[in-house]
């Protein structure tokens, strides 16, 4: 407060003194009102301008990003969809060979069906001889009247029995004929029951060639849509990217829970070998780290084994591998992979000795009897059931390599489209940003018109007098922050 | 080798590498040596210690050290180190050497004599030469005492003694017949010994008489 007062220019009359302190520093505000004006519109200028051109910057790489990550997308797409194809193709190709390797086989046993069938149905064809041409010599011989002679009517009674025997012959004929070809057709039977079947196996080879082209189709259709460039193909794989990225996450989550069980298996036995005393940092163990080693030591082997398998495409030179060259790399991962595994299942052994041995140690410190400990095969589950868990554990893990393949390249597709729309988000606060310091320096000289607004009432009145008081015009600040009449 | 491939390969072996090149450089062993007053009346209180030393035993790591010795007339003398031991990296040859301190020490506080004088000042001193040879990163001396000092005539002990970053913890300080009469001999020899035993340095001074409590030995404050 005393320095307060020594500003005052009369100490006992505060009010006066900061109206004339106030009115003085109006005047001198005043006086450098013109270079404070081009002071603040040219630092807000310059600001706005940088943030402006960062925010411009920022969008362009924003742009390129997405086009970077759309080509990436893309790529990754038209390479997926063309193992698709390939796999289609390969299916196709193996079911084309099967069938039509089989084919003239097939055809042969139809066409020996069919000419079997021919046949039958020729000798079907073949109708019974005629009743001889004696039914008009019949009906004649029925004309003859008897007239009562008894010669007559023997002969005709004669004849009457021998037409009777000759139509029972010629019934007893035709019955035969039609009973041989009943056999004939009834043999015929199962001919007619193998067409069908194989047609039937034809019918169904072909309509599993039409679904394996169907799909071919939809894959090719795919391919097109990508190779197009299509906005519709790059959201559906986007799509697809990040419903891969969440899955890959998943797995890779309960793999980390199978690693931690691993670790925790091998940690303290790890000790025995690497000693208990050494710390890499203030808590981590040379024992623990040593037992992570091995943990992704194994994962790198199974990685190595997917890899040589055709599994997983992380390593190109692996993938380009020779044929041999490649079978020996899957010899070696998975016998490194096989060591390593029963080298764990030897770790969970100890690990168990080593906890019975310091519990032994701890009872009988505390002088407290020891507690029963079953002998019986109860009592080796847990120790049987670690061992098996070391040793099954590293091959669980190598299939690790498939969900982390997903995750690196969803991840790459994920990572990029968020990178871009973080630079977006920046761009447009930059943006914004410059349009605020605009404002704010048009603010800024308003403000200062207004610590200055006596002097200038008094300019303004000056000027009018000056002008003869015909006209008073009206200031005003432009965009720019200027004073326009 | 592409980039992903790269990343997938930097992300396995990180951890290798780390551990091959950034050991920690700091020693992270403890080593506590255990001074037992065998004088006097307080030779009565010595089947407690196996208490304390069995308690050390099962907290105590592989390649952390431990020494029990007496403390009786005269104690600047490594005959008064009834067990010493350096526990071995290995958890399980740790235990085995572990049983056989016990049994040491067992065998022992079974037969221990009384002395006539308790010479803490000069076991302190034993104490702390020991603790700093092991080289050990903690350094504790355990005194199981009733912290009455008293010498003969010819023994010297009143000089500055040094037990820089050692803590000195006094367990099971029991109260004299006399400090039952006057409380403030007792609390004022603990802060004798408060005094002392931090201005030779040590890093902590604390009492505990609660047997129960024996995991504040390795609690720092």
């Amino acid at each position: 407060m005393t320095s307060m007062r020594d500003w005052m220019i009369w100490p006992d009359n505060i009010v006066l003194s900061v109206l004339v302190l106030v009115l003085i520093a109006m005047v001198g505000l005043y006086a450098a009102r013109a270079p404070m004006h081009g002071m603040i519109r040219a630092a807000t200028y310059a600001l706005a301008t940088a943030l402006r051109l960062a925010a411009r910057w920022l969008f362009a790489a924003a742009a390129a990003m997405k086009e970077r990550n759309k080509a990436v997308l893309l790529a990754q797409g038209r390479r997926e969809v063309g193992q698709r194809i390939e796999r289609e193709f390969e299916r196709v190709g193996i079911l084309v060979t099967r069938d039509l390797q089989g084919y003239p086989v097939l055809q042969r046993k139809l066409l020996e069906a069919i000419t079997r069938i021919e046949e039958d149905y020729k000798k079907c064809g073949e109708v019974p001889p005629p009743p001889p041409d004696w039914v008009e010599a019949v009906a004649a011989v029925a004309q003859i009247k008897t007239g009562g002679g008894e010669v007559v009517q023997k002969i005709l009674d004669e004849i009457r029995q021998s037409v009777e025997k000759i139509h029972d012959k010629a019934i007893g004929e035709y019955r035969r004929a039609y009973e041989e070809r009943h056999d004939i057709l009834e043999g015929a039977l199962p001919f007619w029951r193998s067409i069908e079947k194989t047609l039937k196996l034809v019918d169904k080879r072909m309509s599993d060639l039409a679904d394996n082209a169907a799909a071919v189709d939809v894959q090719m259709k795919k391919y097109q849509k990508i190779a197009a460039k299509t906005d519709e193909a790059e959201s559906i794989l986007s799509n697809s990217a990040f419903t891969q990225f969440n899955i890959a996450v998943v797995v890779l989550t309960i793999a980390l829970g199978g690693a931690f069980v691993n670790f925790k298996l091998i940690a303290l036995p790890m000790s025995e070998m690497v000693g208990a005393g050494d710390y890499i940092t203030a808590s981590l163990r040379t024992s623990e780290v040593a037992a992570l080693v091995i943990i992704l030591v194994e994962a790198s082997m199974g990685l190595f084994l997917m890899e040589a398998l055709r599994i997983t495409h992380l390593f190109p030179r692996i993938s380009n591998l020779s044929e041999r060259a490649r079978r020996r790399m899957i010899w070696i991962s998975l016998t490194l992979l096989v060591i390593l595994a029963g080298v764990e299942a030897a770790l969970a052994l100890m690990r168990d000795m080593l906890i019975a041995d310091k519990q032994a140690l701890l009872q009988s410190l505390a002088a407290a009897p020891a507690a029963a400990m079953s002998d019986g095969w109860v009592g080796r589950i847990p120790t049987a059931g670690q061992m098996v868990l070391g040793f099954i554990l590293p091959f669980a893990l190598a299939f690790v390599a498939i969900p982390l393949e997903s995750f690196i390249h969803s991840g790459r597709n994920i990572g990029g489209s968020m990178l871009a729309d973080l630079v977006r988000m920046l761009a447009f606060a930059l943006r914004v940003l410059g349009n605020l310091t605009r404002h704010l320096g048009r603010l800024l000289l308003h403000f200062y018109d207004l610590l200055v607004v006596l002097p200038l009432m008094v300019e303004h009145l000056v000027k009018s007098l000056r002008g003869g008081g015909a006209k008073v015009s009206t200031r005003r600040l432009d965009s720019t922050g200027e004073l326009k009449s | 080798m592409n980039r992903r491939a790269l990343w997938a390969l930097l992300l396995t072996l990180g951890l290798a590498v780390a551990a091959a090149g950034c050991a920690d450089p700091r020693n992270h062993t403890h080593a506590v040596y255990v001074l037992v007053d065998t004088s006097g009346t307080y030779a009565r209180e010595a089947g407690k210690a196996q208490l304390i030393i069995n308690y050390l035993l099962g907290t105590l790591q592989p390649g952390d050290s431990l020494a029990v010795a007496r403390v009786q007339s005269r104690s600047f003398t490594e005959k008064d180190i009834i067990a010493k031991a350096m526990f071995d990296q290995r958890p399980s040859q740790a235990n085995a050497q572990k049983r056989a301190f016990r049994d040491k020490t067992d065998a022992f506080l079974r037969t221990v004599q009384g002395s006539a004088y308790t010479d803490i000042t000069g076991a302190m001193i034993q104490g702390a030469e020991f603790l700093n040879e092991t080289g050990a990163g903690k350094k504790t001396i355990l005194i199981f005492s009733d912290m009455q000092e008293e010498l003969d005539k010819s023994t010297i002990r009143n000089f500055p003694i040094s037990l820089k970053s050692i803590r000195v913890i006094a367990v099971n300080v029991t109260k004299l017949g006399t400090d039952n009469i006057d409380p403030r001999r007792y609390l004022g020899r603990l802060e004798a010994w408060q005094k002392r035993v931090e201005g030779a340095g040590a890093s902590e001074w604390k009492v505990i008489n609660d047997l129960e409590r024996l995991d504040a030995i390795f609690a720092t404050s």
